[in-house]
């Protein structure tokens, strides 16, 4: 009886000891995360604020975030330097790059994964070889060929060379290595062609996987700033929004106009941002897979 | 038999599509990136400037490769330089990135956790941001009067001496050395032995300010994407794993030495990777930053690829650059990999 009575003594104390370490750990992991939070958080509230502000009062609280008088001076200005064209520039290369992306990592991934053709494997490990070769590497070789093939200064330039990935081309095959062969098989005895099965009867199953493609495709489409900026070297009617921000911080030298830069740093994130906050599963999703695989 | 061409006939069929399907993937990549490799090998052993017709180019056999690694002059310098401050750079922010994204993602991973998603994706978000705009937005936190200085400023209760962070060329070894006493004038003479191109009083220097100050940029915007990877990792331990080890009565710090970590090992060794061959790619904040100043403290192997091609109009030297570059971020790839396999393995 009164090993019982200890016993029961011991684990309320226990708990109530536990009880205790947990409100401290409680209070520690959320003010941990709460105040990264607003690390993460407050420095886009304060661009959003300065590209509303004057440069005076920029000068004078730099780190307020409501501006004390509103102004679209920072958005009129970029407007001058033509952040519209770049801005539509940014739009069309991004699109056609995700498009293509699309179809032609689909087509690759599929064949890879399902088409038993000869040479799939070489293909395959050429591919992988690709993907060892970092970006920065490459801009030299991919300057002098898009000099020798004519392309510097052009759409083409900026969109043919990244038209197709490695990493959408694995993200698909993986996805279609996860399709039940079934129901190919099903397709192919009702006398479907290979071509009919895959788009008729395989790239409808592959939606989650089309979706995560798209997101990355576009984002990094949209964000990126070596490939327009080796690309474009005088014809400032192709600048796209990173290229023509980075070169309009240059253009000002030691007298940086911060509402402008600030804005023009809005009107690349904000589009993004959007996407961002209406795919979110599927960013996580696709990088939580990319990252298992890799 | 005839079942037999029936299959064959298939078979053919297939391999059709098979080589149909991959046809426009073989040909960019064999225009745009192994065709431009090859150019890239030749060029690299040229004095081709980028400008004129690339026939006109001379070639001057290994001489790109030798000024850099051995030529004693500003070409070797300048190279070993920035390999200097990217090592620096992967130095600090790699171990700090990794550390703290592991961190976040077990507490995030707590059961008892609210606002799950609030937390993932607000650190999350700046992965999905132009670098162009996070460099402006950060060039304009590092001024004098710009809010790093003055959240400093209040953390210390004012005891922050505001600097000008992107102008500020003195290393941090130097910093403590100073501090202790030690400087140039009455360091002991060995350290004015040139090594590669650099005293070693240079070599020592550690990370300046300014390459500090995107270092912590760099570390600020790459958390989130290594936490959501080790996130992925964390949920597919089962719980029952951690619910045998605490009727053992393991603590949590047992359970996270004993049980996270052995199992987070090969994405422990992903994200080191994913880091290593970031941080040695660090280009376009150093462009719109710094451009390589002050002093050239800020100055990369990726930023002085492109400086020497496109600044420099030495695209042969950017050439024999970038494929030193390579040389080292594939050796450290596979020392990585060797790590990962035999770790792994235990």
């Amino acid at each position: 009886m009164t090993t019982v009575a200890t016993n029961t003594g011991t684990a309320v104390a226990e708990r109530e000891g536990r009880g205790a370490w947990h409100t401290v750990k409680l209070i520690l992991s959320y003010g941990l995360l709460f105040l990264l939070a607003a690390a993460f958080i407050y420095p886009f509230l304060l661009a959003i604020g300065t590209s509303f502000k004057t440069l005076p009062e920029i000068n004078q609280t730099p780190v307020a975030i409501i501006p004390r008088e509103f102004t679209l001076e920072g958005y009129q200005r970029l407007f001058g330097f033509n952040v519209g064209r770049w801005t539509i520039n940014s739009a069309i290369v991004a699109v056609l790059i995700t498009l293509g992306n699309v179809f032609f990592a689909s087509l690759a991934g599929y064949a890879l994964a399902r088409v038993p053709f000869p040479g799939s494997r070489v293909a395959f490990l050429a591919i992988l070889g690709t993907m060892m070769i970092p970006g920065i590497v490459l801009i030299i070789p991919m300057f002098i060929i898009l000099k020798t093939l004519g392309m510097i200064n052009s759409y083409s330039g900026l969109i043919v060379p990244k038209i197709i990935t490695a990493f959408g081309i694995f993200l698909m095959k993986q996805f279609f290595e996860s399709v039940p062969r079934e129901l190919e098989e099903a397709a192919r005895i009702d006398g479907a062609t290979p071509f009919q099965t895959f788009f008729r009867v395989v790239l409808p199953t592959a939606r989650p996987a089309l979706v995560a493609l798209i997101i990355f495709s576009f984002q990094g489409a949209w964000n990126d700033f070596m490939h327009p900026l080796i690309v474009v070297t005088t014809n400032k009617a192709l600048y796209t929004l990173p290229l023509g921000l980075a070169l309009l911080r240059g253009g000002m030298g030691q007298n940086l106009q911060w509402n402008s830069l600030m804005a023009g740093s809005m009107l690349t994130t904000v589009p993004m941002a959007i996407i961002f906050f209406i795919f979110q599963r599927y960013f996580i999703e696709g990088i939580s897979y990319s990252g298992i695989k890799g | 038999m005839a079942a037999a061409t029936g299959i064959k006939g298939e078979d053919r069929q297939r391999a059709i599509a098979g080589w149909l399907f991959m046809s426009p993937t073989l040909l960019i990549f064999g225009v745009f990136i192994i065709i431009p490799i090859l150019f890239a090998l030749y060029f690299s052993l040229t004095d081709w400037n980028g400008i004129s017709p690339p026939g006109q180019a001379n070639f001057i056999g290994l001489k790109n490769f030798q000024d850099t690694l051995i030529g004693g002059g500003i070409r070797q310098s300048d190279f070993f330089k920035a390999l200097k401050n990217t090592t620096y750079f992967a130095l600090g922010v790699v171990p700090t990135q990794t550390a703290l994204s592991l961190l976040l993602a077990v507490i995030v991973n707590q059961a008892w956790l609210r606002f799950k998603g609030f937390f993932r994706t607000t650190y999350y978000f700046p992965s999905i941001t132009s670098s162009i705009a996070i460099s402006l937005m950060f060039l304009f936190f590092y001024q004098k009067s710009g809010l790093i200085n003055q959240v400093l400023g209040s953390l210390t209760f004012g005891h922050w001496q505001s600097i000008a962070w992107m102008a500020d060329p003195r290393g941090l070894v130097h910093i403590i050395l100073e501090a202790l006493g030690v400087t140039i004038q009455n360091a002991p003479d060995f350290v004015k032995t040139e090594v590669l191109g650099l005293t070693i009083w240079d070599w020592i220097s550690g990370p300046s300010i300014a390459l500090m100050a995107i270092m912590i940029m760099n570390t600020w915007t790459t958390i989130g994407t290594m936490m959501v990877i080790f996130l992925a990792a964390l949920q597919n331990v089962p719980g029952y794993v951690y619910e045998a080890a605490q009727i053992d009565g393991a603590s949590a710090w047992t359970q996270f030495r004993r049980i996270t970590l052995p199992l987070l090992r090969p994405t422990l060794f992903f994200v080191i990777t994913l880091g290593l061959i970031g941080t040695y790619q660090v280009f376009d904040q150093i462009y719109v930053m710094s451009g390589g100043g002050p002093a050239k403290t800020t100055l990369t192997v990726a930023y002085l690829v492109y400086r020497s091609g496109f600044t420099n109009s030495d695209m042969g030297m950017a050439a024999a650059i970038a494929i030193l570059l390579f040389i080292i971020i594939f050796t450290l790839t596979m020392i990585q990999r060797r790590i990962t396999g035999s770790e792994a393995d235990v």
